[in-house]
């Protein structure tokens, strides 16, 4: 598979879903035909003028978009160097910017005539938006969520089910998010003529990692405007964390042209670099296939999937989008990560210092913001995307620091 | 261009006015000795070929009975290197052409040539690739003709006509039908409900047509005669497995999957 960077960077996918050489199809003939059917009814939609205004009506009106730039004084004050700003996803409902992309793919649903929904989820807050997305239009719904990952987000699993979601555990392989999105296939393997399968993150086969991107997209449109408006230009820099990377792709694509602003990912260094103690696909990770998408992955020299560990659910998993990996390897954004120590002392930096809970996945962004703002100059700004709030978290950071709720 | 012997095997039944038989099993469970006693057991219960799983960690294909077979075998570290050396053991000792089930990741992982090596090798007549699409397939599919193996492509009930036409263009040894929208597993796939595709792919393609997914039963393959080459039975072999932990599990098991792929060849062999 060779690699093609094209200019500008943006200009992915082609029609076959590659970015660079990553992305594509690998995936059963089964879910062929629902990939190109699913293709087509986007490709129509994005020219509808009907639909834009659609999403755009319910972004501004049941998510309280658009949501602000922040300007943190404090902590910009306590690293002493680059001006921090927040990008306060964590404002839209439902507390994360996994709305934005539910709302979208549901609408996309009901264009294409179809009556069921399923979503995998791992924080539980693509299955929580997913869930308030169907509850909205009126559309069944059923999301797949690891057995591990029930116990540590209890309270999004008691919020999907308050929607009128049914949420069914999983008990194969780990236990967590990439055995929530292999149930979630196999199901869409037998119910695909009447189901849509709203995929939380910009992985899978293509045209997934292109719509949720692009449904995303409205996070870095918005942050742009809105540095024009409170900085005057463009950021030094961007930040954002790194699961499958849906915040991150929504937050970089509409800077990935604009070649003064440095893009950085984080993703979640876990307990140490071993294999197993994290889930870095990008830091650690081969070329490799992984539910049904060419991209980084964690996997042993046989191709199997390895077992990775985060203390954030949402980051917990073995592989990334695509685009991710191209922009890696074009060199467009440099991928770091954090642990879980940094993750969890930044979360509570960051409640005490601003009166803001931030997500554990939002966490290490913030970790790495902090380090990185106190190596730049006061003149220059860094962006981060507030993917989330953190209330989900509290019962597991609780645990962890050994308080009682 | 001569004939596979995969091609050839199942020609061979068909043209007698037969059917062929084709069980699946994974390698490695219970464990790698086991997989060539398995081999063959069903070899000499009359299997026409031989489908073997490589056992991967996110088979999204495959039902519960299949995904177990794996988390078994892998829960053993079973390593590719050794699934290639038994498969050459085992294969050296029957006439069954034996074909590989395995997901590109693996193969991907391993670089597609060093896999054609090893599994060519092994003595491998044939790969099913089954995340490995007609429209991803053409690159891998050039390298397998290469090698003298042939691919075997997957056609789904949701395939519509011209996209069979994409994937019969790098289509080798037979097609493999599946006969539910669904995951692999014991299933009642009723073969009306494939007649008109299997109707199709017969005016399109001269390979032998196998039917397979949710194909558990003596009387499914019987209902198949006429329209289908073969019958492909994977899960209902498996799940026989439940329980050969232990040796004296495991002869129980074996005793059972020899029986019961006794009457599945019989059912598809008399004419």
């Amino acid at each position: 598979m060779s690699a093609a960077i094209t200019h500008p960077i943006s200009q992915v996918p082609d029609a076959q879903g590659r970015f660079g050489e990553f992305g594509r199809r690998f995936v059963p003939e089964t879910l062929m035909y629902a990939l190109e059917e699913l293709a087509q009814a986007y490709q129509s939609a994005r020219k509808d003028p009907e639909f834009s205004a659609a999403l755009e009506g319910l972004l501004k009106h049941f998510v309280g978009r658009p949501n602000p730039l922040y300007f943190a004084e404090r902590l910009t004050r306590m690293s002493g160097g680059a001006r921090i700003y927040f990008k306060r996803e964590d404002l839209n409902h439902t507390g994360a910017h996994k709305i934005n992309n539910a709302l979208g793919q549901a609408l996309l649903t009901m264009r294409m005539g179809k009556t069921r929904i399923i979503a995998e989820t791992g924080a539980g807050q693509h299955g929580v938006a997913t869930a308030t997305a169907c509850a909205h239009f009126g559309i069944p719904c059923t999301v797949f969520m690891g057995e591990e990952d029930v116990r540590r987000q209890k309270l999004n699993v008691f919020i999907m089910r308050t929607m009128g979601a049914e949420v069914r555990p999983v008990t194969s392989g780990s236990r967590t998010l990439r055995d929530a999105i292999n149930e979630a296939m196999r199901d869409w393997m037998s119910s695909v003529k009447n189901t849509h399968y709203i995929i939380g993150s910009v992985v899978g086969p293509h045209p997934f990692p292109m719509i949720v991107r692009d449904f995303q997209s409205v996070i870095g449109r918005e942050a742009r405007a809105q540095c024009f408006e409170m900085i005057g230009g463009l950021p030094t820099e961007i930040v954002a964390c790194v699961g499958g990377g849906s915040n991150a792709a929504g937050m970089f694509y509409p800077f990935v042209d604009d070649e003064s602003v440095r893009i950085t990912g984080v993703e979640a260094g876990g307990r140490s670099p071993k294999p197993g103690d994290h889930a870095s696909a990008l830091s650690f990770g081969n070329k490799g296939i992984l539910h049904g998408s060419y991209s980084y992955v964690l996997q042993d020299e046989d191709g199997q999937t390895s077992d990775v560990h985060s203390v954030s659910a949402g980051l917990d998993y073995p592989g990334v989008g695509p685009e991710h990996a191209y922009w890696k390897d074009s060199g467009r954004v440099q991928y770091t990560s954090c642990s879980d120590d940094e993750a969890l002392a930044a979360m509570q930096l960051m409640a005490r210092t601003e009166g803001i809970l931030p997500a554990l996945e939002t966490s290490h962004a913030i970790s790495y913001t902090l380090k990185r703002a106190s190596e730049m100059s006061p003149d220059e700004s860094i962006v981060v995307c507030l993917s989330g709030r953190g209330d989900k978290d509290l019962n597991e950071v609780a645990r962890l620091t050994g308080q009682q709720i | 261009m001569s004939e596979s012997p995969i091609t050839k095997a199942l020609s061979a039944r068909r043209l007698a006015g037969e059917m062929s038989f084709i069980p699946f099993i994974a390698a490695g469970d219970p464990d790698l000795p086991s997989t060539i006693r398995l081999i063959q057991t069903l070899a000499a219960a009359g299997a026409d070929l031989i489908e073997i799983g490589f056992p991967y960690s996110d088979p999204i294909a495959d039902g519960p009975v299949i995904q177990s077979s794996y988390t078994r075998a892998l829960g053993k570290h079973l390593k590719l290197t050794d699934l290639f050396a038994t498969i050459e053991q085992a294969s050296k000792t029957i006439s069954t052409p034996l074909v590989g089930m395995v997901s590109f990741a693996i193969i991907f992982r391993t670089g597609t040539r060093s896999f054609l090596e090893a599994a060519k090798k092994a003595g491998f007549a044939g790969l099913i690739v089954p995340d490995l699409p007609g429209d991803e397939a053409t690159e891998f599919a050039a390298l397998t003709k290469e090698f003298g193996i042939d691919l075997i492509q997957l056609v789904a009930p949701t395939t519509p006509a011209a996209r069979m036409d994409k994937i019969l263009a790098t289509a080798s040894g037979f097609i493999y039908c599946i006969a539910v929208a669904g995951t692999t597993g014991v299933r009642d796939a009723a073969a009306h409900e494939i007649e008109a595709g299997l109707k199709l792919l017969r005016e399109k393609t001269q390979l032998p047509l196998c039917v397979g997914f949710g194909v558990s039963q003596a009387a499914q393959i019987e209902a198949l005669r006429g329209k289908a080459d073969g019958a492909i039975v994977g899960s209902a072999i498996v799940r026989h497995l439940d329980g050969a932990e232990t040796p004296a599990g495991f002869e129980k098991s074996l005793a059972s999957i020899q029986k019961f792929a006794e009457q599945l060849a019989a059912a598809a062999h008399h004419s």
